[in-house]
């Protein structure tokens, strides 16, 4: 009889479903996981140091590129840790524009996520349906700041800009005919406003068929269903949250339990699973999306109404517009200091935390008074659920690996830093 | 509530903290390394405390908190004036031990939040692990470990977790240079890739600068808020 011993095999980190650089050392017993070890850190950029070598706004920049998949809300943790250090609190409509990109962002995150988390168990083709919907919010995203991206759009005491009053429009080209211009153009004659409505009519319709697609499917339930179960004790434990701890039927959710922004003035539920396996985790971020779509639909239609400042008057923290710079000494020098020197954030240190669509993104932010900060220290959902990654696994078939790195919605720009 | 949570911990721990203090709406106590682990059992433990959730476990090097840099040897350091007042108190050193091991708890039952803070000497700094009490502790103390050098005591695993195979130095530490002391390259001679001292120089583009006024600056809050213009 041959004799069977168990083998470690070395998963990425150059495998598409490493989901960029994970390195997994797996200990197989036949198919069947005995020991997970992720290796990460391969995209470790020293984000906390670097920040500690810059004054505090050019450090926003870094935040997008931390969990690259959704950049505003990495942005609005650390603006807001310093608003509280320094004590003010930006405009009302900055707090609303805030609170609409960061649930356009929760989108962009959710579609990604369900998008390569299909690809990763078979199913092709709602990567190609969700990656429609988020070339229509990156448009926002572009509208509003420049970048598709890294947007840097949110600055202490508000919003770098307004929003604007029309969306940029496809010309006649070699690639667009005429006629293909037009129907591109088709949803974007009004302002950026009416194009996000536009988009949230008919978003819930997209929802039902990605739901079409997976919800009930065979093939989905199986490779989900029951794979990864985590109790709600263990949850607590190993330091989840956000909708891996929701999934686990945890009622916790920041944007309801410690409202920051505008959030206690807006009306939406959080969805719970039950079982806390891969289906529910999968149900739960379903129903976000919707969610996500009410709450922005509530920030048009306050924002249609409500005209007013997006950045504090202050220009000790926000620079004077580029008007009032010409003909005015006193805002000159407020914008030569502010971009020479920076601010400086009174001695002390906070904690922020805001409800990022993978978790609690949280900034421990230690200041001595200087214009740099002294310590930033990113507190990453992603690090706590691929910690629990071993426990996870353990006892799971190797394709089961795929699925419950998938259901973590692992970005490792956030947990490498 | 803050107020009611730091007078729940001075009931329940009374001498055992060597600070507790509020401040922006948080709630910070300070143990000794030789309680630390009493105080967190209880922590979460305590009906009236249930710390359940371990979010985040950092280290703080103090090594040069509170110091400017002006470290222009050529540049103008005379000529005109930097607006800036010589304070003698800027540039104190640090007076206590220098890291500073920061435990942020989280309440979901009670719907709170306390951080823990805990000072560490310089030389092999040393900690009880709290990996029994909340198992998240696991990666943040290998963190910890790569990044600041602190050693965690009862951890199953302490391992390098962010840093390079083979890595050499604790990164995040204030006497680490930000552009690190080695570079790697690929040697087409020998085929393989080499680490090399590096060859860059560090440079500050922006100075730290602290000014101490007499009267905190006065933040503007929104119009409608009740500020003022600026």
């Amino acid at each position: 009889m041959p004799e069977i011993r168990n083998y470690t095999i070395n998963f990425g980190p150059q495998h598409p479903a490493a989901h960029g650089v994970l390195r997994l050392i797996l200990e197989m017993d036949g198919e069947t996981v005995v020991r997970a070890d992720p290796h990460v850190g391969l995209l470790h950029r020293a984000t906390e140091k670097l920040a500690e070598s810059k004054p505090y706004n050019q450090s926003i920049g870094y935040m997008d590129r931390l969990d690259y998949v959704s950049m505003m809300s990495n942005e609005h943790a650390y603006v807001m840790a310093i608003e509280k250090l320094m004590g003010i609190t930006p405009p009302k409509r900055a707090q609303y524009i805030r609170v609409m990109f960061a649930e356009i962002t929760r989108i962009l995150n959710h579609l990604m996520w369900l998008g390569a988390h299909g690809l990763d168990i078979g199913a092709m083709t709602v990567f190609l349906y969700t990656f429609r919907e988020r070339e229509a919010l990156m448009d926002a995203y572009e509208a509003v700041s420049g970048a598709r991206m890294h947007a840097t759009y949110f600055r202490p005491g508000g919003v770098y800009r307004d929003l604007p009053d029309s969306m940029p429009q496809y010309k006649e080209s070699p690639f667009t005919d005429k006629k293909k211009a037009e129907e591109l153009n088709a949803d974007r004659q009004g302002s950026l406003l009416d194009y996000l409505w536009d988009f949230t009519e008919r978003f819930p319709g997209c929802i039902d068929d990605y739901e079409g697609l997976l919800t009930d499917n065979r093939i989905w339930k199986q490779r989900t269903v029951g794979v990864g179960v985590v109790p709600a004790e263990r949850a607590l434990q190993l330091g989840f949250s956000g909708p891996m701890l929701r999934g686990s039927g945890v009622a916790w959710d920041l944007r309801k339990k410690q409202p920051y922004e505008v959030y206690d003035e807006l009306e939406f539920d959080i969805p719970l699973g039950k079982t806390g396996d891969c289906y529910d985790r999968y149900l739960v971020r379903i129903e976000e999306m919707r969610q996500s779509n009410h709450i922005i639909r509530q920030c048009i239609e306050w924002l249609r109404k409500n005209p007013g400042p997006v950045m504090l008057d202050n220009h000790k923290v926000t620079p004077p517009n580029r008007e009032t710079m010409k003909d005015d000494m006193e805002a000159l020098i407020h914008h030569f200091k502010l971009f020479t020197e920076g601010y400086c954030v009174p001695e002390g240190e906070a904690y922020s935390a805001v409800e990022h669509p993978k978790g609690e993104f949280g900034i421990y932010l230690v200041s001595d008074g200087a214009n740099k900060p002294y310590r930033v220290k990113i507190r990453a959902a992603g690090f706590a659920h691929l910690a629990a990654m071993n426990e996870m696994v353990k006892g799971h078939m190797l394709a089961d690996v795929v699925a419950v790195i998938g259901t973590q919605d692992i970005v490792f720009g956030e947990i490498d830093r | 509530m803050p107020e009611a949570l730091k007078q729940q911990l001075n009931d329940v721990f009374t001498d055992a903290l060597i600070a507790n203090e509020e401040a922006l709406g948080e709630v910070t106590i300070e143990v000794s390394k030789e309680n630390l682990l009493d105080v967190c059992r209880k922590l979460r433990d305590h009906d009236e405390l249930a710390f359940e959730q371990l979010i985040d476990l950092t280290v703080v090097d103090y090594k040069t908190y509170g110091q400017d840099e002006w470290a222009t040897t050529e540049a103008t350091g005379v000529g005109f004036s930097r607006g800036r007042e010589e304070s003698q108190a800027v540039n104190q050193p640090w007076q206590r031990e220098r890291f500073a091991v920061v435990y942020h708890l989280l309440s979901i039952s009670l719907n709170q939040r306390l951080r823990v803070k805990c000072f560490v000497e310089e030389n092999r700094p040393t900690l009880p692990s709290v990996i029994n009490i909340w198992a998240s502790a696991n990666w943040y103390e290998r963190e910890a470990f790569d990044l600041f050098g602190v050693l965690f005591t009862g951890h199953p695993d302490l391992r390098r977790i962010l840093t390079d195979y083979g890595f050499v130095g604790h990164p995040f530490r204030k006497d680490f240079p930000l552009i690190g002391n080695v570079e790697l390259r690929f040697d087409a001679k020998q085929n393989r890739c080499i680490y090399e001292p590096v060859s860059i120089e560090p440079r500050v583009l922006v100075p730290r600068v602290i000014r101490k006024h007499k009267e905190q600056t006065v933040y503007v809050a929104a119009p409608e808020q009740g500020g003022r213009d600026a």
